[in-house]
């Protein structure tokens, strides 16, 4: 099927499933539902992840494309190293994390997604992918090439010898030689 | 203002006009829940609840019915081949605009209809533990009897139903969990980010619609949304809502009777999936076809140009093929803009070699080639138009130049047969290219048009200018050594190659100077951001003054 990197799209699922998550949490409790405390803790692992996935990971091979303002949360990210680098425990995480969504109905759904997107990020695990920060780049002050510190050594070019000469009945009139049109270019 | 409205004017129409049928019924079918009398008892147990819930449902109904037909291009094309009013046609470049829009509507519908039925389910629950006092408890014990002559309101029948149970255990929650999930796989995977880079993920992932449709077909068939009916003799509301004791008992309150609604979301759908299963077997039929391998040639810069047959194809210019190739991969179909025109007896395709089927398909035909080819198509953009306007503008970047090849050869051959369909009285080419290397496919094809154009004295007909974004000191050097031979340096055409990219609005300014009262229609085959740029030279430079220059942008991508 192509290289796919598996995680960018886990990483959506996995987006979408704890904004997905939240909300059901959240008409649980507002509802004051039968369970609301599975509800409750739905909003927080919820907004967990959407924290932790936001940031998308560099890509194997091709640009990566960020998230608007994703900076800051690929700093707090990268600030856990192994935890959140690798995808072993992502995926893992996520199955823990959605289990209790499974109790009420306003969950469930959110519970689901999340856990498809545990085996998403499995399948990444396991064909060796891993989360990079994007970060920008410093370039490098662009240097002033050292060739404009000697002077030219060769003259410059000039059309051959036959253009060069001179007509001699227009030798009085012409003032000086003009190898190229001076006017502006079309 | 009004140049916009030559321009954009239709798509704005559309939209309000399927926004406004959207909005119609939504409030429609909420003010139908929520005010009508025979859910004056649902009302009792839900509130306003299942008017939230019903209300979306009718918009779902709507958009499910719209998204299949944008993405029918066989149907599409046939619409274009059509008599239709001029300015309709190029409402269908923008198919998988409007889908996607469709798409989104459809999402957030779900959502509004899920938080609804969360709420009723478990408000549901509550009155028949009797949370809601006498009358909701009344409703509630209503079973589900042919001996009592009894029918019931609430769908949660025992102590023991809770809402997830109650999902599990009946066919609309069974099918809407399954349908939703389904909904969020595609629209994941159909992100920009994955959809550019991972097509397979896309394409694949996006067939779920079917089990989407399937399950929406189903959803209701349950019944359960309930509404109250005339009994014999009837059962006064107002009057016997007060004494939920006394119903069966006193002659002015029968047990009241209730009767599920049916379900109506097929009749919205079932049009579209048929339409859109007709096109797949159109396209399967197609695919049967045997296509032949006339010519292959392998052009610099690794560009491949494959010249089939294939009986009973035929093409119109500017238009698309999907070419598939087994020996590679079964199931991926890739788009490609034919490059040959009508007038010959093959067709030609030009492919640059971007991706893995693109590299694979190149290694595999250096050897010879061992597997067939399937061909989809042709379908229909918006190049077949350049010929109803009396001047076009063709611009084509890099390997976006391929459509206006396949005008280019199409041209040459009308002018030779002196064709009469031609309206087209001025034709002006844009070629946009990085690389010297790329001059090499056409060259000869300019060359020859630039013959014949001289030799026929039509010199005007055809303006073409290239453009070398890429150039670097070299080229310059090269120029200024050669400045006044005749012919290019690098193509070896009469007319010389520009550096760097064109100024559009001195372009532009040519063209309606050399055009006045002309209608004019700019084409594009390139990078978004050019797309833009002209889209807007061609509002600002147009006029809705019938006697000056207006100008009508189309733009065709991949």
């Amino acid at each position: 099927m192509g290289k796919i990197e598996w995680a960018m799209w886990a990483n959506e699922q996995a987006l979408a499933a704890g904004l997905i998550y939240a909300t059901g949490g959240i008409v649980g409790v507002a509802g004051q539902f039968r369970g609301w405390q599975f509800a409750a803790f739905g909003i927080a692992a919820g907004v967990f992840v959407c924290l932790l996935e936001y940031p998308r990971s560099k890509r194997g091979k091709g640009t990566s494309v960020e998230r608007t303002g994703q900076y800051c949360f690929t700093v707090c990210v990268k600030a856990f190293g192994p935890l959140t680098r690798n995808y072993y425990v992502r995926a893992f995480l996520h199955a823990a994390l959605c289990v209790p969504g499974g109790f009420m109905l306003a969950t469930v759904l959110g519970c689901v997604c999340l856990g498809i997107a545990s085996l998403i990020y499995l399948s990444a695990a396991i064909h060796g992918e891993h989360w990079e920060p994007i970060l920008p780049r410093t370039e490098p002050p662009k240097r002033v090439g050292n060739s404009i510190k000697e002077p030219p050594q060769n003259p410059p070019p000039r059309p051959p010898p036959e253009l060069r000469r001179k007509k001699a009945d227009k030798l009085e009139t012409a003032a000086y030689d003009n190898p190229m049109s001076v006017t502006i270019n079309e | 203002m009004s140049n916009w409205i030559i321009n954009q004017g239709l798509s704005a129409f559309i939209l309000v006009v399927w926004m406004g049928i959207n909005i119609f019924l939504f409030v429609y079918y909420y003010l139908f829940y929520d005010l009508g009398p025979q859910f004056e008892y649902t009302r009792e147990l839900l509130g306003s609840a299942l008017a939230w819930a019903r209300a979306p449902a009718a918009v779902l109904n709507f958009n499910c019915m719209l998204i299949l037909l944008p993405v029918c291009r066989n149907l599409l094309s046939l619409l274009r081949g059509s008599f239709i009013y001029f300015a309709l046609l190029k409402q269908l470049d923008k198919n998988l605009t409007f889908h996607k829009l469709v798409a989104y509507m459809i999402a957030l519908m779900t959502a509004v209809h899920t938080v609804a039925h969360l709420l009723n389910a478990e408000w549901y629950t509550n009155s028949f533990q009797g949370r809601y006092g006498p009358l909701a408890s009344k409703l509630s014990m209503l079973g589900d009897s042919r001996e009592l002559n009894t029918t019931y309101l609430n769908p949660f029948r025992s102590n023991s139903t809770t809402p997830t149970i109650f999902v599990f255990t009946t066919i609309a929650g069974l099918t809407g969990v399954v349908i939703t999930l389904a909904l969020i796989l595609i629209i994941t995977s159909s992100m920009e980010v994955i959809r550019r880079s991972y097509f397979e993920v896309f394409w694949y992932t996006h067939h779920l619609f079917i089990i989407f449709f399937a399950g929406l077909v189903f959803h209701g068939a349950g019944r359960i949304v309930r509404s109250q009916q005339v009994t014999n003799p009837p059962h006064n509301n107002s009057f016997c809502k007060d004494q939920p004791e006394n119903w069966g008992k006193i002659p002015e309150c029968p047990v009241p009777q209730f009767a599920g609604g049916f379900p109506q979301t097929w009749m919205w759908v079932i049009g579209p999936m048929i339409i859109y299963l007709c096109e797949r077997l159109l396209r399967f039929i197609r695919y049967m076809q045997p296509v032949s391998y006339r010519k292959i040639v392998i052009r610099p810069s690794k560009v491949l140009e494959l010249q089939l047959v294939k009986p009973g194809f035929k093409m119109e210019v500017g238009q698309y093929v999907f070419l598939n190739c087994p020996a590679i991969s079964q199931l991926e179909w890739h788009p490609f803009t034919m490059t040959s025109a009508p007038e010959e007896d093959f067709f030609s395709v030009h492919i640059r070699s971007v991706g893995d089927w693109t590299e694979k398909l190149i290694k595999m035909v250096e050897n010879l080639p061992e597997g067939g080819m399937a061909v989809d198509g042709p379908f229909g953009t918006a190049s077949e138009d350049v010929f109803d306007y009396e001047v076009s503008m063709l611009v084509g970047a890099g390997i976006g130049v391929t459509p206006f090849a396949s005008i280019l050869k199409s041209i040459w051959y009308k002018f030779k047969d002196s064709d009469p369909k031609l309206r087209t009285k001025r034709i002006y080419f844009y070629w946009l290219c990085r690389e010297t290397y790329a001059f090499e496919w056409f060259a000869d094809l300019l060359q020859v048009l630039e013959k014949d154009m001289e030799e026929r004295g039509m010199r005007d007909f055809l303006t073409y200018k290239l453009y070398l974004t890429g150039w670097d000191q070299s080229h310059v050097n090269h120029a200024m050594v050669h400045f006044d031979k005749d012919t290019d340096i690098i193509t070896g055409l009469k007319q010389k190659t520009h550096y760097g990219r064109p100024n559009w609005d001195r372009e532009f300014e040519q063209v309606r100077q050399e055009n006045p009262s002309s209608v004019v229609g700019t084409f594009l085959c390139g990078p978004q951001a050019l797309a833009k740029d002209l889209e807007k030279k061609c509002v600002r430079y147009s006029d809705v003054d019938p006697r000056k220059t207006t100008f009508y942008f189309n733009k065709e991508n991949f």
